[in-house]
């Protein structure tokens, strides 16, 4: 865990400092943007399912305390136990409560960005719990001790020579070995033990359903039921939003999900759990954490529609470019960018700014969430709100004068173009952050207006 | 005041104005040759189709391709006597030394080769997954075109079930595909024209 968390555009420039490999991590998550494309153009359909996929959702989103009155009724009908959170640090608690009730001091875990959303790991090791995460990507994230840097793939800032080094260390792995069936292979060895010896296992939730009070987990590499068919106690942690009213719903979101993520029809497996196997506990925690607060800002409640897929990530030229960890958030990406305003305006000011807004966002979401809209209203709210830094605030103040006033903007344009002229270096220089990179352009002999008034005769 | 009723009553302050939900959720993609899909979406997945008239014929089979293999179970009554490995465990963890399930299971979705189990079928809900190498008996006439389909089959009143589409499978390692993971490293289905 880093210590002194920069903001995104300055941890953007320590992770451009390697070219190849900023290069090599675009054209890797670019590739996963591809496969989603061939995917979805495969079904005729696929815009009328999104249409669907966000119609249900802005339905659940205007029934949220019935839908969830309703789950907690038959999730408690079919023997589940039932627990509502404010914030993270009453779910951590909910979490260690449950795990000291029964003795246990070590647990499994499959994929689940609400847990990194409430840092309950860290939560749990102060309080001497260990929790192995089971996910290949996110043990290796665990095991390098960072965050994942992406929700669908942990590990996807990595090259196969850092995985290999770590897992020498590790998991005793030979020196040198990169091979990733080799490396898969001692992970799978080495959370099998893990399977086999932890008696709670907890896991994330991709839907719970209204109608069945069940929930649907998602996973390629089968850790979660792994980790949930052999513990004594499963918890199964969900931020309230992940509701959908039917079960025939799932239908459309299973068609959506994994074709959004990774290109694949559906997932290898998808778990759908009601009841707890005989002699087994099984929780289910409902977790708030601002997602209230956001439910009634009017522009950003539509983020709550995400079903967690990453598309818009990967898609992302800013994404692609700067890494995951640049965003300092459990969520990067897009998404992540209008979601974590909401939990925190001053720390997470940087991040509606870390976007070009070119809508490549929106185009993918699954759901249609209006992503790059909501980034620019963000940075609307920051700026009143006094949350973004003095330079920047005073640089937007000054576009605003001059944008505002068409004969101070036709002579500041001479201005200009005179200067970059006569004196290159006033701008080709390291003190303006937009020759980083680049050459400025040549300056145009007239400006438009001009060449217009010319011309029009 | 509890979480809960925070929770319920700032939703109820913060919510949108009601909407409704969409009528029509069944679309299209019905495959004419549902079974041609059904085996194209599974070998795109690393998963061999075997078609089978009949039971006796399945038991034929399987003694051929799994002739060398020891600790194999199955829940198929034409195999009881062909498994050495006993279901009758009262511990999952008991299930740990498992090389070959081959499993009764109910329905396959052409769209994406998924097949559906659960409880109904089995005695022990990790058993498709810790078991090395997993196959699954379907009825021929079972597969249905796509996941609204399949939901509208689906009447599992049982307390757990899953789709499973293919081997388990990770690509956290430089987007390299790599089969077995954590779960099954093979998988084979078997359709069955009299079950």
């Amino acid at each position: 865990m880093s210590k002194v968390t920069l903001d995104h555009a300055s941890a953007s420039d320590v992770f451009n400092a390697d070219e190849p490999y900023v290069n090599w991590h675009d054209e890797t998550l670019w590739f996963v943007r591809h496969k989603r494309d061939k995917s979805s153009k495969q079904l005729p359909e696929w815009e009328a399912l999104r249409q669907t996929a966000s119609d249900i959702k802005h339905y659940v989103l205007s029934h949220l305390d019935t839908l969830l009155e309703t789950f907690e009724r038959k999730a408690k009908e079919n023997g589940v136990h039932v627990h509502w959170a404010s914030t993270a640090a009453e779910h951590n608690e909910i979490v260690l409560g449950l795990l000291r009730k029964h003795n246990i001091d070590r647990m499994v875990k499959s994929k689940s960005m609400l847990t990194e959303e409430c840092h309950m790991n860290d939560f749990l090791a102060k309080n001497g719990i260990e929790v192995i995460d089971t996910d290949l990507g996110e043990r290796i994230v665990q095991l390098r001790n960072e965050p994942p840097s992406h929700i669908v793939l942990p590990a996807i800032h990595l090259k196969k020579q850092d995985i290999g080094v770590l897992f020498h260390e590790h998991l005793g792995t030979e020196e040198g070995a990169t091979d990733p069936q080799y490396l898969t292979e001692a992970a799978r060895q080495h959370l099998r033990d893990k399977f086999l010896t932890r008696r709670a296992a907890l896991t994330g939730v991709n839907f719970a359903v209204a109608e069945t009070g069940g929930f649907v987990v998602s996973t390629n590499e089968g850790n979660a039921d792994m980790g949930a068919h052999l513990a004594d106690i499963h918890i199964a942690c969900m931020g309230f939003e992940k509701i959908i009213p039917k079960q025939e719903h799932l239908g459309v979101f299973l068609r959506l999900l994994a074709r959004s993520a990774t290109g694949q029809p559906i997932t290898t497996y998808s778990s759908h759990f009601k009841k707890p196997r005989e002699g087994q506990e099984m929780h289910i925690i409902l977790l708030d954490n601002g997602r209230s607060t956001q439910l009634g800002r009017e522009d950003f409640r539509n983020s709550l529609k995400c079903i967690r897929c990453g598309a818009c990530m990967n898609t992302c030229p800013v994404y692609r470019r700067s890494g995951g960890h640049s965003y300092h958030n459990a969520v990067a990406g897009p998404i992540g960018s209008i979601l974590a305003p909401n939990l925190d305006m001053t720390k997470n000011a940087d991040l509606p700014f870390a976007s070009t807004l070119c809508g490549s966002c929106s185009n993918v979401c699954p759901v249609k969430i209006d992503i790059h809209d909501q980034l620019y209203k963000w940075r609307q709210v920051l700026v009143k709100q006094g949350h973004v830094p003095k330079g920047k605030e005073i640089g937007i103040k000054a576009m605003s004068v001059v944008l505002s006033q068409p004969r101070f903007y036709q002579w500041s344009g001479k201005l200009g173009r005179a200067v970059m002229k006569a004196m290159p270096f006033v701008v080709n220089n390291s003190l303006n952050p937009w020759y980083k990179n680049r050459e400025m352009p040549e300056p145009p002999q007239e400006s438009f207006r001009d060449w217009y008034i010319r011309n029009r005769k | 005041m509890s979480a809960r009723e925070k929770i319920l009553q700032q939703i109820r302050l913060n919510k949108p104005e009601e909407t409704e939900l969409p009528k029509n959720i069944d679309f299209d993609s019905h495959y004419e040759d549902r079974e041609a899909k059904f085996i194209e979406s599974l070998s795109a997945i690393y998963t061999e189709v075997i078609v089978v008239p009949d039971l006796g014929a399945l038991r034929t089979k399987v003694e051929e391709l799994y002739g060398g293999v020891v600790n194999k179970a199955s829940t198929i009554p034409a195999l009881a006597d062909w498994a050495d490995f006993s279901l009758q465990v009262t511990d999952p963890h008991d299930l740990e030394t498992i090389e070959l399930a081959i499993l009764e299971a109910e329905f396959g979705v052409a769209e994406n080769g998924a097949i559906w189990i659960s409880d109904n079928h089995l005695p022990h809900r990790v058993l498709p997954f810790i078991t090395q190498n997993l196959a699954f008996v379907i009825p021929r006439n079972s597969i249905v075109s796509n996941m609204h389909e399949a939901y509208k089959v689906l009447k599992d009143t049982t307390g757990w079930g899953c789709f499973i589409s293919g081997p388990s499978k990770t690509a956290d390692i430089e987007q390299s595909l790599v089969i077995g993971a954590h779960g099954a490293r093979s998988l084979v289905v078997f359709l069955v024209d009299h079950a």
